[in-house]
């Protein structure tokens, strides 16, 4: 059977993604940023996922305003990195698992959550630079990823509680699957920022910490947080962190905490990262 | 009954919604068709051209000439598709951030270094 042993949660800064590829990694702006993924790089090594159901937004790269699903399932049995309008960033292409993601479409939309199913996308940096931080610079990417893909660039996003709600029936259908996969369940984005207008560089470590301390102390009412709330206090931008909730919702009750790292700024954001195991 | 949009009342801030996004459909789609290499060096030769190719208000159009991203914004743009032009540009979105708070990018950097805009004071318009 597959099991979901870990949630791995983390932002998604397109500008860490150029310093990985560019080389800037250990210069002084970033290095202290990269240090609280060096921990995670090791234990990520030992804990060999097969597949990672990996949930980011898209940022008008495969979705433009033709199109705009609120959750997107990537059935595909690979996706190419997206043109964001520099060129693709050179990593490795990313490899589905499209028997387990048409298993998790069936199962969720019967629990009426009714996703988009997706045969054809590229992807942008909200799924390829968490891999980067992960996995480094690997010749291929180490494991299998189902890339779901979360409306938070057209208002409304769908609520915290829906996301949370939604990590369910992930978690539902995952275990209902007959293979024998070690699968993670990433949440990406995050954590306060706001890219726009007069009040961009928008910061709230308070918010923050509140929001680290809630997915394990009050995961269902950090869930009921209404959308004014995350725009209010944590930028334009943070709302982002509804996807954190999908993750939190597929882990099973109690996860134990094993990384914790903030870091201020990454380019325009507070860079937030967590990793939490299921008890076995 | 009018829907509530309690969003409205957070200073600097441009929320897009459902009725920004149907204001801004057409200056959003000439921003995606940066993402194509072609496109974008056609745009480079002949900004104004390639503009009047698309069914964009002569208000957006002037926006994006003038790189004029808080005017872009509030003719409907989005910041993740407004992207593209300043990627196509070569310049970093800390920079076009930063130039859309009247600061200059050296402070805009200062600023996010010693820990980004506080939200104290910021929260809601007239807030002291």
């Amino acid at each position: 059977m597959a099991r979901i042993t870990a949630g791995v949660f983390t932002s998604h800064i397109p500008a860490v993604g150029a310093a990985i590829d560019l080389g800037k990694t250990a210069e002084p702006y970033w290095a202290p940023m990269f240090k609280g993924y060096e921990f995670s790089k090791q234990w990520i090594a030992r804990a060999k996922p097969d597949v990672i159901f990996l949930v980011y937004n898209d940022h008008a790269s495969a979705f433009s305003l033709d199109l705009i699903p609120t959750f997107a399932i990537g059935c595909a049995d690979r996706f190419q990195p997206a043109d964001e309008g520099w060129g693709p960033r050179k990593v490795p292409e990313v490899i589905g698992h499209p028997e387990l993601a048409a298993h998790i479409a069936q199962s969720v939309i019967l629990d009426e959550f009714d996703l988009t199913i997706v045969n054809r996308m590229d992807v942008d940096h909200g799924l390829t630079v968490p891999l980067s931080l992960m996995f480094g610079q690997p010749e291929a990417w180490p494991c299998r990823v189902i890339p779901f893909a979360v409306n938070v660039v057209q208002y409304p996003p769908p609520t915290g509680h829906r996301c949370f709600q939604l990590g369910r029936a992930i978690r539902k259908a995952i275990e209902l699957f007959d293979e024998d996969l070690n699968v993670q369940v990433w949440g990406t984005g995050g954590m306060s920022h706001q890219l726009q207008g007069p009040r961009a560089g928008l910061i709230n470590k308070a918010f923050d910490t509140a929001f680290f301390d809630r997915m394990l102390s009050d995961p269902e009412g950090l869930a009921r947080m209404p959308h004014i709330d995350y725009v209010r206090e944590a930028g334009s931008e943070g709302i982002e962190l509804v996807m954190w909730l999908v993750g939190l919702g597929a882990l099973k009750a109690a996860p134990r905490q094993v990384h914790r790292f903030y870091h201020v700024p990454g380019s325009n954001t507070a860079v937030g990262h967590l990793i939490l195991e299921n008890k076995k | 009954m009018a829907l509530e949009k309690p969003y409205k009342d957070i200073p600097g801030t441009t929320i897009f919604d459902m009725e920004l996004a149907r204001k801004g459909y057409h200056l959003n789609q000439f921003c995606m068709s940066l993402m194509r290499p072609e496109n974008r060096a056609k745009f480079k030769a002949g900004p104004r051209a390639y503009l009047d190719q698309w069914p964009m208000s002569e208000e957006q159009k002037q926006a994006v000439l003038a790189r004029d991203y808080n005017r872009m914004i509030a003719a409907g743009g989005n910041i993740y598709f407004l992207a593209k032009i300043f990627s196509s540009d070569g310049l970093s979105f800390e920079f076009a951030a930063s130039s859309m708070t009247g600061a200059t990018p050296q402070e805009y950097r200062q600023m996010m270094l010693a820990g980004g805009r506080s939200p104290e004071g910021n929260r809601r318009i007239g807030e002291k």
